[in-house]
């Protein structure tokens, strides 16, 4: 127990490490995902069938190997840039794909009637999809997008494998500092991914609310 | 087309202008990787000493095949075992006695919010601290894999259970069956067929998990893709076909979970409810 009050920097430090590449990440993966989602309804078939692509080569390859290919194939072609930057990079690549899946069942479940009404009025694809029927998607797709973000939150551990000081690497540094307290400290780590994730749960709840249209 | 529709049947104009749209994103998408490729070249990853070990190096391929078989032995074993610790803390999230009710919701709710390496070091690094046994690496990753997707599958289960008509379970009662036997008797198999599709998705989830045995040196297929790495020094080829067998089996797994539910949606047809949030168990 003592191990765990007196390293509580250490903690913090982890977890505020653990929520930037959260942040980063998340960002990174709305903005690539929904790039992949308006790909794969769109009119050109070369773009859907590039955006398919991506989505099921990346949903079925394991994060681990996604961060084995940034951080030891990308030097290879010279790019070398920290150990942080390239957890960011490997983690918006493979979230990305989740939240494109989740974006484009959002596009199916906006009703046709939408699109068909933004047509009848001469919205172009692009109008019909970033002013109609984008806008009415993300409201639905919150409570999915809370879940691919609470696992990227929990993804980010993965990291900690690759010399990023986040909150899982602090802790197996703190145990093998203080091994007779390993229980203490992993539980105190456990208990912080489970607090976050609850913490951001209740803040898309929050969200969900004050999004969802009345009908 | 089961998608939503966002743009009209293309008239003759229209038809001209995505095809013109289409030979542009093909440009770009060429050229991004043509860009990409020059990069690789430029840095000489086209080299064929890069390649030649994979024509040429059946040792290769054992190294490989080894890491393969150890990758699905985890999650086989992992599998198995998560299925037992899912139905079982379905059931007692179902039970009626808060005693067996909560510790389930808080085992389930505590292990699915938790970062899946963090219960894997639990077992390679705390357990021989605190019980004075060092476990095998795959027992660690397998116990790590079992308490995860044990929690995921326990709400699985669950909902493919609240998901039958509530008839199913009135009429167990009404012919004297005790909860217990309803819901093993008659309740479990069911849910079974329903949930089949959503249990082989998180086939593929476990599967993908296996790989972070190389954290704690569990020699699976991305442990073993290291260790070549650091012969052949090729790591973004070898890492590429790594990759690729990992979508090849996920695929597989992928399609075997959409003929599954497309069988389904043929045989069981009607009678499968479509929507019953307060049928089932959630009126008892």
């Amino acid at each position: 127990m003592d191990a765990v009050l007196d390293n509580l920097d250490v903690f913090v430090d982890g977890f505020t490490t653990t929520l930037t590449l959260t942040m980063l990440a998340a960002v990174g993966a709305l903005v690539l995902g929904t790039l992949i989602a308006a790909m794969r309804v769109c009119p050109a078939p070369p773009l859907r069938w590039a955006g398919a692509g991506y989505v099921n080569a990346v949903r079925n390859t394991p994060l681990t190997v996604v961060f084995f290919l940034a951080v030891f194939g990308l030097p290879k072609v010279g790019v070398s840039t920290t150990f942080f930057r390239f957890a960011v990079v490997a983690l918006t690549v493979y979230t990305a794909a989740f939240v494109a899946e989740a974006v484009r069942s959002g596009i199916n479940s906006v009703a046709s009637g939408q699109a068909e009404a933004s047509r009848s009025v001469g919205m172009t694809f692009n109008q019909t999809l970033t002013l109609v029927v984008l806008p009415q998607a993300f409201r639905n797709i919150v409570p999915p997008l809370a879940s691919v973000f609470i696992a990227l939150l929990k993804n980010t551990s993965i990291a900690s494998a690759f010399a990023v000081a986040d909150a899982t690497q602090n802790m197996q540094g703190l145990i093998n500092a203080n091994g007779s307290a390993v229980i203490w400290i992993l539980t105190a780590t456990a208990l912080g991914y489970v607090a976050l994730a609850l913490g951001a749960a209740f803040l898309f709840g929050l969200l969900e609310r004050s999004l969802t249209a009345a009908r | 087309m089961s998608d939503v529709v966002l743009y009209d049947v293309q008239g003759p104009k229209a038809r001209r202008r995505v095809l013109l749209y289409s030979v542009g994103a093909v440009v770009v998408l060429l050229l991004l990787i043509a860009l990409a490729a020059r990069r690789l070249a430029e840095n000489g990853q086209f080299e064929a000493d890069l390649y030649r070990p994979f024509v040429d190096e059946p040792q290769l391929y054992e190294r490989l095949g080894v890491g393969l078989r150890n990758t699905l032995k985890a999650a086989g074993y992992g599998l198995v075992l998560a299925v037992l610790l899912g139905v079982v803390l379905a059931f007692g999230r179902l039970s009626r006695l808060w005693l067996f009710r909560l510790p389930a919701v808080g085992v389930i709710e505590f292990f699915r919010a938790t970062p899946l390496l963090l219960l894997i070091l639990f077992f390679f690094l705390a357990f021989p601290l605190a019980f004075g046994t060092r476990l095998e690496p795959l027992t660690a990753l397998v116990l790590g894999l079992t308490l995860y997707n044990g929690a995921v599958i326990a709400e699985i289960i669950r909902a493919g259970i609240l998901s039958l008509p509530g008839g199913q379970s009135e009429a167990a009662m009404a012919i004297g069956l005790r909860r217990g036997q309803t819901l093993r008797l008659v309740l479990l198999p069911q849910a079974v067929r329903i949930m089949l599709p959503s249990l082989v998705s998180q086939l593929v989830v476990l599967l993908k998990d296996t790989s972070l045995g190389f954290i704690i040196g569990f020699e699976e297929l991305l442990r073993i893709g290291g260790q070549v790495v650091q012969v052949l020094d090729n790591p973004i080829q070898l890492y590429v076909v790594i990759a690729l067998i990992y979508i090849a089996i996920n695929l597989s797994l992928g399609r075997l979970a959409s003929w599954i539910e497309s069988r389904q949606r043929r045989t069981l047809g009607t009678a499968l409810p479509a929507e019953q949030p307060e049928g089932g168990l959630g009126k008892v």
